[in-house]
C-alpha cells in the first residue's frame, strides 16, 4: 500500500478544502496535504465559469474559475501538496487514518494528526421530490448539465424546462440559452424567488424565459426521450390543483431541487450530523463531535456565496493546524447555539468557551421577512443585535457574537421591527 | 419610452421606474441609493452585461478554458459575441487574464481567460 | 439466410434460462429480442424476489415449476457467479381477519408442497423484526423465500449460454414465423429470416403478438404495471427478512424487503393498463404503497427514496401459466400467463422446454464440453485490501472510481461493456455495475460513464443511449 503521512490530510480541493489548506499553512502546519478525486483542483467551481464569487473577500466579482484560481495558486506557493484523480474511501480517525485509492498509487494510506472534511455535496434528485411519469433519458440536474456543458463541451438538449429558481437553475437557464438552446420556463413551487434577484432579471428576463412561481411539475411524458412536462399550479399547502395542469413540449428537463451535503464518509467514522442541515455539527472552530476532524464549506451546511466558506474554512483550516501542533485543549466546555424564531439552523451548532474571541455565528431563517432585527441572547441578556432590511431563507443570515462573557446556551431568533 | 427595470445592486431589489429617450433619462423613480439610480440610468440607456463562457482549447488536459468579457459587453451584442467565441479555438500555454480574443465584435472589450492551462 | 435449431423469441429471464439449458446440449440456438439489450421487460422491474411457491395455485403448471424451481437456485447461483441470499420471509397477521387466514395460507402452501412453514408468535415476529407493526397478532415465517441480482441473473444466464454456443440477436424484432405443412419453416425478423424447425415464444409482453403470427392467439396479454420505490441503503427503518402482506378483502397488499445490494424495496402496485407500454409511476400508486407499507412497518421512511420505477406484468386473459403446443404448428412452443413468478420459475422452465422439445422430436445430446461456470464481473468495493492492490497494480483503472456511491471502478465499468453480451447503453452499464444505483442515481458517474461508452463503442456521444433506441442521453458536442 502507498503510504503517505500529513500533519493536516483534507479531503476535497474545492473552494473549502483550498481556503483551509491555506489557512493551515499559515498558522504553521508543515505538511498540508489536500486528497482530491478530480484531476485538477478547485472542485466545483471550476465548472462554476460565472460571475457571483469574491464580491466580499476580494472585493471583486469574480468567476469561479478566477476564485479558485487565486486561492489555488496561493495554497501551491505555500507548499500545500495535493494527490489527485483519488477518490477518499475510509475515514479512520480513531488510528489518524484515511484510505483513499487512485490510479497512479493505488491503495493509498494517509496518516494525519488532524482531518478536514470538505467533500462539499450532492444534488436533490427526481426520485427525491417524487416526480410522477415515465423514466426517459433527458432529466438532469442542473450541476451534472452543468458539468456536462462547462466542462466537457457536451449539449444536453436543445428545449428545456427547469425546475426549481435556485440559482443554480437560473444560471443554467442563461448558459443554456447562450449556447443556443431554447429555456421555455422555469417552474419554482414556492410563491418567491428562491435565488438573487439578479439573476431572475440577467438570466431569465434578459433570455424571455418565464419563470412560474407556486408551480410544481405534475407529470413527464416520454418512453425514450423527454417529450415533456406538465405543470400545475399548487394551492396554499403545495398541492398540485389538477385543473390549472398544462403541457410544455420539450426535451430535456433540468432539476434545481436542492443541495445535500455529501456526508456518507462522516456517516460512516461515526461523526454527529446534525438533522436540520445533514451536516457535521461544529463548534467555531469547526471541529466536529471527534476532536481530530474538522469540517467545512457545503458538507457542513449548504451556502450561497463562497465568500462565507471561505471564512469558515480558513477557521477550520487554522483550528486543525493547531490542533495538530497540540494547541487545542481536549474536552472544552461547550454551550449550544440553538434556533430561535424564524431561524431554521445555526452554524456553529456548539461553542468552546475556551475561546473569548467573537465569533461571526451563520444561520438561515425559515420564511422571508421584511425590516427585522436579528438577535442573540443568553441568559435572557442580549448580546448581539444586527438590523436587516430583508432576510429569505435563500440568502445566508450572520450575527458576530462575543463569546467572552457566555455561560450558557446562546439563542438567536428574529424580531419583527415595528418601525425601521 | 418607459422602462421598469428591477435593481440589481444589492439584495433589495428595488422596482426603478425610467422615463426618456435613446440619449437621456428624463425621469428616473423608485432607487432608494445613489447606487441605484446610476444602475437605473445605465440599464436604460445602456444595458450591459458581464459575458462568461467557454471557449474550446488545444494540448490542455481539459477540452474546454473558461473566458469572461474583460468589460461589461452591451447587451445587444452578446450573442454576436457568442457566435465569434464558437468558432475560436486557443491552443497552450494559456495564463489567467490573457486576452484570447481582443477587442471582441469591435467593442473595445477583451475575451480574457479565467482559467490557466500549462 | 440464417439456419439454426431452435429460435427462442425473447431474452428476459425465461428466454435466457431456455437457451442456457439447451446449450448443454449439441443443438444451435438463437435467441432474438427486439430490445438493444439482453434482460427482458418484466425481468428487468420487479421485486428480485424468488419465490417458493407458498401462495401458487395448487395443482397447476405454474406451482410445479415454482416449487421445483426455488431449491435449484443455490447450485447454479454459484456455478454462474449470481448474487443471491436465502433470507426467508415473514407474513405478519396485523388484523384478525389477516390472523383468521393464517391456518389457510398454511394448508395451500402444503397442497403446493412447500412444507417448511412455520408459524410465528408475535413476539418471535417482533424479535426477527423489530420495526413490524407492533400490532401483530402472529404470522407465519418461509425459510426459503430469496432475493437476487435480477439483472446479473439473467446477465449470467446469457453470458453462459452465449459461451456455450447460443447466438444472440438483439434489436432485432420478430415480424412473422413460416408455418409450412403444418410444420415450423422459420421465423422472419427485421434482421432477415432464420430458417429452423422449433421456436419457443417466450416474449411475455407481446406473446399474444407472436401467437397471432401462427393464429394461436386464443388469449390477450394485458400488461398490469406494479410500481416500486428503492430507499437509501442508510435508511432508519429496515427489515432483514421478506415482509409480506397477507391479503384483506380489499387489497393484496405491498411488501418490503431488503435488495441483495443493501438497500430497502417497497412494493408493488397492481394495476392493469391499456397500454402495454405505459411505465410511468403515478402519484396514485406512490401513495398507496406507503398507506400499505406502513400498515406492516409504520416507520417505514419514504422520505429516503433514491428511485421509484415500474414493471409491467405481462399478465394473461385468461389468466394461468399455460405452455402450449399444437398437432397443427409441429416445433412451436407458446408460453403465456408467466408473470409474478416467471424470475423464479424460469430455471425449471427452461428444463422444462428441453423435455418437451425432447417430446417433440427434437434429438438432445449432452455436450461433453458444456462449460457449466461462469465468472462475473471483479466487484472492487468486495475485495479484500490484497486483491485490490493487484488488481489495481494490473490494471490501474481499477483504481479510478467512476460511481462514488457505490465505489464501482472504471476497471468494472470496461468489462461490463467489453465482455460478450456486453453493455452498450447506460442502463446497460447500471444493470451490471451498478453504476447509477446509488443515493445520487447517476448525478456524478453519468458524465463519465457516457463518455467511457462513446470511446469503447467508438461512437459519438449523441449515439449514446439511455435505454432503448431513440433514448438518446445528449444531443452533441459543442464546440
Amino acid at each position: 500500500m502507498y503510504e503517505v503521512t500529513c500533519d493536516v490530510a483534507i479531503i476535497g480541493g474545492g473552494p473549502a478544502g483550498l481556503s483551509a489548506a491555506v489557512a493551515a499553512k499559515k498558522e504553521g502546519a508543515e505538511k498540508v496535504l489536500i486528497i482530491e478525486r478530480d484531476k485538477n483542483i478547485g472542485g466545483i467551481l471550476q465548472q462554476c465559469i460565472h460571475p457571483g464569487f469574491g464580491l466580499s473577500y476580494f472585493k471583486q466579482e469574480l468567476t469561479g474559475p478566477e476564485y479558485a484560481g487565486r486561492f489555488g495558486e496561493e495554497a501551491l506557493k505555500l507548499g500545500v501538496e495535493v494527490l489527485r484523480d483519488s477518490m477518499v474511501l475510509e475515514i479512520d480517525p480513531g488510528n489518524q487514518m484515511i484510505v483513499c485509492v487512485s490510479s497512479e498509487n493505488g491503495m493509498t494510506k494517509v496518516t494525519a494528526d488532524s482531518i478536514v472534511l470538505a467533500m462539499g455535496c450532492r444534488e436533490k434528485t427526481r426520485a427525491n421530490i417524487r416526480i410522477p411519469g415515465t423514466r426517459p433519458a433527458g432529466i438532469y440536474t442542473a450541476g451534472a448539465a452543468q458539468r456536462l456543458v462547462n466542462r466537457q463541451n457536451i449539449m444536453v438538449g436543445k428545449n428545456v424546462v427547469i425546475l426549481g429558481s435556485g440559482d443554480i437553475g437560473m444560471i443554467m437557464a442563461r448558459r443554456m440559452s447562450l449556447e443556443g438552446a431554447k429555456v421555455l420556463a422555469v417552474i419554482e413551487i414556492m410563491d418567491f424567488l428562491a435565488g438573487l434577484t439578479r439573476n431572475k432579471v440577467q438570466c431569465l428576463d434578459d433570455f424571455g424565459i418565464p419563470l412560474k412561481l407556486s408551480h410544481t411539475i405534475t407529470g413527464i411524458v416520454g418512453n425514450e426521450r423527454v417529450e415533456g412536462v406538465y405543470v400545475a399550479q399548487v394551492d396554499e399547502n403545495k398541492k398540485p390543483r389538477k385543473e390549472t395542469e398544462e403541457f410544455i413540449a420539450c426535451d430535456t428537463l433540468l432539476l434545481s431541487v436542492g443541495l445535500l451535503p455529501e456526508n456518507e464518509l462522516t456517516r460512516k467514522a461515526q461523526i454527529s450530523i446534525s438533522d436540520v442541515t445533514n451536516g457535521p455539527d461544529v463548534n467555531q472552530y469547526m471541529q466536529t463531535s471527534i476532536p481530530s476532524v474538522f469540517a467545512c464549506g457545503n458538507v457542513v451546511h449548504v451556502n450561497d456565496l463562497v465568500d462565507n466558506v471561505t471564512v469558515e474554512s480558513m477557521q477550520a483550516g487554522k483550528h486543525a493546524a493547531r490542533y495538530a501542533m497540540d494547541k487545542i485543549s481536549d474536552n472544552p466546555k461547550e454551550i449550544q447555539c440553538v434556533t430561535g424564531n424564524n431561524v431554521r439552523y445555526l452554524c456553529p451548532q456548539r461553542l468552546r468557551l475556551d475561546d473569548q474571541g467573537k465569533v461571526k455565528l451563520f444561520f438561515r431563517v425559515l420564511a422571508p421577512e421584511a425590516d427585522v432585527r436579528l438577535q442573540a441572547k443568553s441568559n435572557g441578556r442580549i448580546i448581539a443585535v444586527k438590523k436587516e432590511r430583508l432576510v429569505n431563507p435563500g440568502e445566508m443570515c450572520s450575527i458576530q457574537i462575543p463569546v467572552g462573557e457566555l455561560d450558557s446556551d446562546v439563542v438567536v431568533e428574529v424580531i419583527k421591527e415595528a418601525v425601521f | 419610452m418607459k422602462k421598469d427595470i428591477i435593481c440589481t445592486v444589492c439584495p433589495v431589489g428595488c422596482n426603478i421606474t425610467v422615463e426618456g429617450s435613446d440619449d437621456e433619462v428624463t425621469v428616473i423613480e423608485g432607487y432608494s441609493c445613489k447606487r441605484g439610480k446610476e444602475y437605473g440610468s445605465q440599464e436604460f440607456l445602456h444595458p450591459v452585461r458581464i459575458l462568461t463562457t467557454t471557449v474550446k482549447i488545444e494540448g490542455a488536459a481539459e477540452e474546454l478554458l473558461p473566458v469572461r468579457s474583460e468589460q461589461p459587453l452591451p447587451k445587444e451584442l452578446i450573442m454576436d459575441c457568442m457566435k465569434v467565441i464558437s468558432h475560436t479555438v486557443v491552443k497552450t500555454p494559456v495564463r489567467r487574464y490573457d486576452a484570447v480574443i481582443p477587442n471582441i465584435c469591435n467593442s473595445g472589450v477583451d475575451i480574457v481567460a479565467t482559467g490557466s492551462f500549462e | 439466410m440464417l439456419k439454426t435449431d431452435v429460435v427462442v423469441i425473447g431474452a428476459g429471464a425465461v428466454g435466457c434460462a431456455i437457451a442456457r439449458e439447451l446449450s448443454k446440449y449439441q443443438v444451435q440456438v438463437i435467441v432474438v429480442d427486439k430490445n438493444d439489450d439482453i434482460g427482458g421487460d418484466a425481468s428487468k422491474s420487479n421485486s428480485a424476489i424468488i419465490h417458493t411457491g407458498y401462495d401458487a395455485a395448487p395443482g397447476t403448471l405454474e406451482s410445479e415449476l415454482v416449487v421445483a424451481a426455488n431449491p435449484m437456485f443455490s447450485q447454479l447461483v454459484k456455478e454462474l457467479d449470481i448474487p443471491f441470499e436465502e433470507i426467508g420471509a415473514i407474513l405478519p397477521a396485523i388484523t384478525q381477519e389477516q390472523f383468521d387466514q393464517l391456518p389457510a395460507i398454511k394448508e395451500k402452501a402444503f397442497k403446493n408442497r412447500v412444507y417448511d412453514i412455520e408459524y410465528l408468535t408475535k413476539e418471535e415476529i417482533l424479535a426477527m423484526e423489530p420495526n413490524i407493526n407492533p400490532e401483530v397478532k402472529a404470522g407465519l415465517y418461509i425459510p426459503r423465500e430469496s432475493i437476487i441480482d435480477p439483472f446479473i441473473y439473467v446477465q449470467a444466464l446469457a453470458e453462459n449460454a452465449n459461451e456455450n454456443g447460443v447466438d444472440f440477436l438483439l434489436n432485432t424484432k420478430v415480424t412473422g414465423i413460416q408455418v409450412e405443412n403444418q410444420k415450423i419453416k422459420g421465423v422472419e425478423t427485421t434482421g432477415g429470416t432464420i430458417e429452423t424447425k422449433y421456436v419457443i415464444n417466450a416474449a411475455a409482453l407481446y406473446c399474444d403478438e407472436i401467437a397471432a403470427m401462427v393464429g394461436k392467439n386464443e388469449y390477450k396479454v394485458v400488461a398490469r404495471r406494479g410500481e416500486f420505490f428503492i430507499l437509501d441503503k442508510n435508511t432508519s427503518c429496515q427489515v432483514k427478512h421478506i415482509v409480506l402482506p397477507i391479503p384483506t378483502k380489499v387489497t393484496k397488499g405491498k411488501l418490503m424487503c431488503p435488495t441483495i445490494h443493501g438497500n430497502m424495496l417497497v412494493g408493488p402496485t397492481a394495476e392493469d393498463l391499456e397500454d402495454k407500454t405505459d411505465k410511468s409511476v403515478t402519484a396514485a400508486g406512490l401513495e398507496s404503497i406507503i398507506a400499505d407499507v406502513k400498515r406492516l412497518v409504520p416507520n417505514v421512511n419514504v422520505r429516503d427514496t433514491i428511485t421509484q420505477y415500474s414493471g409491467l406484468r405481462p399478465n394473461r386473459n385468461p389468466e394461468g401459466l399455460h405452455v402450449d403446443v399444437y398437432d397443427d404448428v409441429a416445433g412451436y412452443v407458446n408460453l403465456s400467463g408467466v408473470r409474478s413468478t416467471g424470475l423464479t420459475l424460469s430455471v425449471s422452465m427452461g428444463v422444462y422446454i428441453a423435455q418437451l422439445l425432447m417430446k417433440c422430436g427434437l434429438n438432445l445430446v449432452y455436450k461433453e464440453d458444456f462449460k457449466n461456470t461462469r465468472q462475473g464481473i471483479n466487484i472492487f468495493h468486495q475485495m479484500t485490501a490484497g486483491e485490490q492492490e493487484a488488481i489495481i497494480r494490473e490494471n490501474p483503472r481499477y483504481g479510478n472510481i467512476i460511481c462514488r456511491c457505490e465505489t464501482i471502478t472504471e476497471g468494472e465499468i470496461l468489462d461490463a461493456i467489453r465482455r460478450p453480451l456486453g453493455a452498450r447503453s447506460m442502463d446497460a452499464v447500471k444493470r451490471r455495475v451498478r453504476a447509477g444505483m446509488g443515493r445520487c442515481q447517476s448525478g456524478f458517474c453519468g458524465p463519465k460513464v457516457l463518455e467511457i461508452l462513446a470511446e469503447e463503442l467508438s461512437i459519438p456521444v449523441e449515439q449514446i443511449n439511455k435505454n432503448i433506441g431513440g433514448s438518446y442521453m445528449v444531443s452533441g458536442k459543442m464546440k
